[in-house]
């Protein structure tokens, strides 16, 4: 009477299935539905990472599929349901991580022609922009944004909740289709959606954002790990040096735009 | 009162379809008088749960025993109000919500119903994955599943009647609150604030499950259930669409507003009474305005559920005070005037005092320590926020007081008309926010602010007091290490009941606060205590043990203590909950020891 399909349930499943042959393998936590990150037909940059990692390990992937928004960390891998996170910013503080393997940035995401960079650019003011919602917290574009009283012409768009629903493109399709002027989004989200969009989009890391600190505009990006398990981040980070010219080759191949010469190190 | 009432029928125009309607209310009225049964968690529609029941008294509450326990299986936080209805014990269980019919003196199993509640719907909640309870009438138990379900099951077979889907998990909505059955209506509210859910309360036909109107919180005037009946008190609060204009373009749209707490109902004036919770999800910095009608207590037209006043407690919220909190209907004399009131015991630490009629703030006095605002403007009744605390990232703000959950949050209050006292228990914890290292949600890193949380002065972080509410002023406290989580029951006995997060059932006089028995639970309260009478002639007091909710959320050993700033920053404060309890799922029912005469006969065929 109630039909409830319960897309959960069956991950759950394929869960204990997964985990059932779980020696010897890349235990991996990971949104099933966080392109471009990862889903659950491995089509994700982290997906295919976790392979790369895997291979070099001469391990199997198995994966913990998790919904879990903000307390992903603690009931995925600190729970003990894994061993890897496959992005996580360097230096974040629940897990252990690796060197970095990335550096992105938040960047405007607008139709050609608009060429948008700057955080104080005065255009800000009157454009529909686009904004990721994360919690009652400002993403860092947010913040800057409310601190110039840009506050009348934003636009929220919940990321949780499109993880669930489809996808994160959602934001990325309204810049594309003219509904918001330009997205500011975290660059992974934005330079793989734009490739993607119906309309021809520029996506520019947002520059003169220094008089905004602490917010941060630009991230390292890591694998994370328990804590205190040093044998396995050693482990993976002599992949990572080993693996860069490949690992920047897939990051590339899914438009995840690039900071080549960080602004400051997280932690 | 006189005036409202006729202002309220002279506009109904269908009199004569609420005349037969009014029947069910009445019946449900007259229920709730009759101190053997508890039908609504509340225990009346004047909200006051207070019993006048006094077998059990503050001469004999020191000899309590466990009757009998049951264990509902799940152990998450517990915070259901057991009903009992008819010799029967309703009680529903946190996620997955199974209901449980008891018989109430032996504590026989007399049927389960579950629910199909979708296990998706666990990772949506922001606090625990808790029920508040059910509520009862005409043969049937209502009560909302975590995945929006508004439920009916009959209250004799545990069969279901009907099943509505409300709301939708993937837009962070869920459903946490107990319903209260008035008129005919089930009224049932959603959770979810921080999920960019937008609130609402709504009325289902009681037989069918069918919408009968649905209020939103924030939005146009025609959202709201604003129209031609709406008088609020004070000017600013007067104007078209202020759910629209006291926001920046859109953002009531997902402006939080939501409704999990509790609804009073006044069946003279026709009015019910509750409360909604914060704006959100948009950090304060991003959303300038008033933030209307977020943190604001309504009072509405049963029938058509049209607003009639409304306040609002916390305009432009800056520190997370839903001010869903209970609201409970007192008649007093102030001033030399009697007045028709409610009480309201607000999460950001003032007692209210509202002429429940028109909306006017009588008063509204500090009931634990408040740093956060220097007090609230009667001629206007704007609160009063002190700004220098409002969080800024990059700016270390420190000792706002109370802190995020509120002098007191859900747990409700009993009033006793016997002692004229209010009993609250409540938190008393404050909370300091500092610019945090990196975070990382759903493949968005950012640098947020951390809320740390901690005991207030003196240190102690939970009190369970008595309050005059005509002296206005607090008249006893017992300190408790923890912040008390529970709800109370107040009984013409003159006893006091709450529970601990550290395992203790308390039973305390009234008149004085003198502990009058405790007993070591097998897990921490955050439950509410409710009493009755059994056919056996007992009083029996009932409570669910089980840690768990936002506060408790460590204690059930979901979230790693370690992690000071888990579960929206309450493990600070509550981070030694695992050296006193771990999660649990009982239901304790206590009552005297039975004379040795009242053993022969009657009670030997239900060794209990």
């Amino acid at each position: 009477m109630r039909s409830r399909i319960s897309a959960a349930a069956l991950v759950f499943a394929l869960t204990l299935a997964c985990s059932a042959q779980a020696e010897n393998t890349l235990r991996v936590c990971a949104n099933p539905n966080d392109l471009p990150f990862s889903n659950t037909k491995g089509e994700g940059f982290e997906n295919k990472l976790a392979e790369l990692v895997a291979q070099d390990l001469h391990q199997a992937v198995s994966y913990t599929w998790t919904n879990e928004h903000e307390h992903f960390v603690r009931k995925t891998i600190n729970a003990g349901k894994c061993d890897v996170l496959m992005g996580v910013p360097a230096g974040f503080s629940e897990v252990d991580t690796t060197t970095p393997y990335y550096t992105s940035g938040y960047v405007f995401v607008s139709r050609k022609g608009l060429n948008l960079n700057s955080m104080r650019d005065p255009r800000l003011r009157s454009l529909r922009i686009g904004v990721h919602l994360i919690g009652d917290e400002n993403t860092p574009p947010m913040e800057a944004l409310a601190r110039q009283g840009i506050t009348q012409n934003i636009i929220g768009y919940m990321i949780y909740r499109d993880t669930q629903v489809k996808n994160h493109s959602r934001l990325i399709d309204d810049v594309a289709a003219g509904k918001v002027d330009v997205a500011a989004v975290w660059g992974p989200l934005g330079g793989y959606y734009a490739t993607r969009a119906a309309a021809p989009l520029d996506v520019a890391l947002i520059t003169d954002t220094g008089r905004f600190a602490p917010a941060m505009f630009q991230y390292p990006i890591a694998l994370g790990v328990r804590k205190g398990n040093a044998d396995l981040r050693a482990r993976l980070n002599e992949i990572i040096a080993h693996e860069r010219p490949a690992i920047r080759n897939l990051l590339r191949r899914y438009g995840i735009p690039m900071v080549e010469t960080p602004a400051r190190a997280a932690g | 009162m006189k005036t409202a009432l006729g202002k309220c029928w002279a506009l109904s125009g269908a009199l004569l379809a609420i005349l037969s309607v009014r029947v069910a209310a009445d019946d449900l009225d007259a229920m709730s008088r009759d101190d053997k049964q508890w039908i609504m968690p509340a225990k009346n529609y004047s909200a006051n749960r207070f019993s006048g029941l006094n077998q059990i008294n503050a001469g004999n509450a020191g000899q309590l025993r466990v009757a009998w326990t049951f264990s509902l299986g799940s152990s998450h936080g517990q915070e259901a109000a057991p009903l009992i209805v008819n010799g029967t014990m309703y009680v529903v269980g946190p996620y997955p919500n199974e209901l449980f019919a008891l018989d109430a003196v032996t504590g026989d199993l007399k049927w389960k119903y579950t629910p199909n509640t979708d296990p998706a719907s666990q990772g949506e909640a922001c606090c625990d994955v808790v029920n508040r309870g059910a509520a009862y009438d005409n043969g049937k138990i209502f009560y909302n599943t975590l995945d929006n379900h508004t439920v009916a099951v009959d209250a004799k077979t545990g069969k279901e009647v009907w099943a509505v889907k409300l709301g939708e998990i993937s837009r962070g909505e869920t459903m946490t609150m107990a319903p209260l059955v008035a008129k005919g209506k089930v009224l049932v509210g959603n959770s979810g604030g921080e999920m960019g859910v937008r609130g609402w309360l709504t009325a289902l036909d009681e037989n069918t499950g069918k919408i009968a109107w649905r209020a939103y919180s924030t939005g146009p005037d025609k959202d709201v259930l604003i129209g031609t009946r709406f008088h609020p008190f004070y000017n600013w609060e007067k104007g078209k669409d202020l759910g629209v204009k006291t926001w920046p373009p859109g953002k009531w749209k997902i402006g939080g507003g939501t409704v999990w707490g509790w609804i009073a109902f006044d069946p003279k004036l026709n009015l019910i009474y509750y409360g909604t919770g914060n704006p959100g999800p948009w950090n304060s910095n991003q959303r300038p305005g008033d933030n209307m009608w977020t943190t604001a207590v309504f009072a509405r037209d049963v029938d058509t559920g049209q607003a009639v006043w409304a306040d609002q407690l916390g305009p432009h919220d800056l520190w997370d005070y839903d001010e869903i909190n209970e609201s409970i209907l007192l008649d007093m004399n102030i001033g030399g005037k009697q007045r028709h009131v409610l009480l309201r015991p607000g999460r950001n630490g003032f007692m209210y005092v509202i002429d429940r009629t028109n909306g006017q703030i009588l008063s509204a006095d500090k009931y634990d320590t408040v740093t956060s605002a220097s007090g609230v403007n009667l001629k206007n009744g704007r609160y009063q926020p002190v700004m220098s605390l409002a969080p800024t990232l990059g700016k270390t703000v420190q000792n706002v007081c109370p802190a995020a959950p509120g002098a007191k949050d859900w747990q409700p209050t009993a009033y006793s008309p016997v002692t004229h006292l209010l009993y609250i228990p409540h938190q008393h914890l404050c909370m300091d926010f500092k610019t945090s290292e990196v975070g990382y949600i759903a493949g968005t890193p950012y640098v947020g602010a951390t809320v740390d949380m901690y005991g207030g002065p003196g240190g102690y972080r939970g009190e369970f007091a008595a309050w005059d509410p005509l002296k206005r002023k607090k008249v006893w406290a017992l300190k408790e290490n923890l912040p008390v989580w529970s709800g109370t029951l107040v009984t013409a006995g003159n006893v006091a009941f709450y529970g601990t997060m550290d395992r203790w059932f308390k039973a305390v006089d009234a008149r004085n606060g003198k502990l009058l028995y405790k007993f070591h639970a097998p897990s921490g309260f955050v439950g509410q205590p409710v009493t009755y009478q059994g056919s056996d002639g007992a009083q029996y007091v009932a409570i669910l043990s089980g840690i768990g909710g936002w506060a408790g959320a460590v204690g059930n050993a979901e979230i790693d203590p370690r992690v000071r700033a888990g579960a929206l920053g309450f493990n600070g404060a509550t981070q030694d909950v695992p050296q006193y309890t771990s999660g649990g799922s009982a239901l304790l029912v206590f009552s005297l020891p039975r004379a040795p005469s009242q053993n022969n006969g009657k009670n030997n065929a239900k060794p209990h």
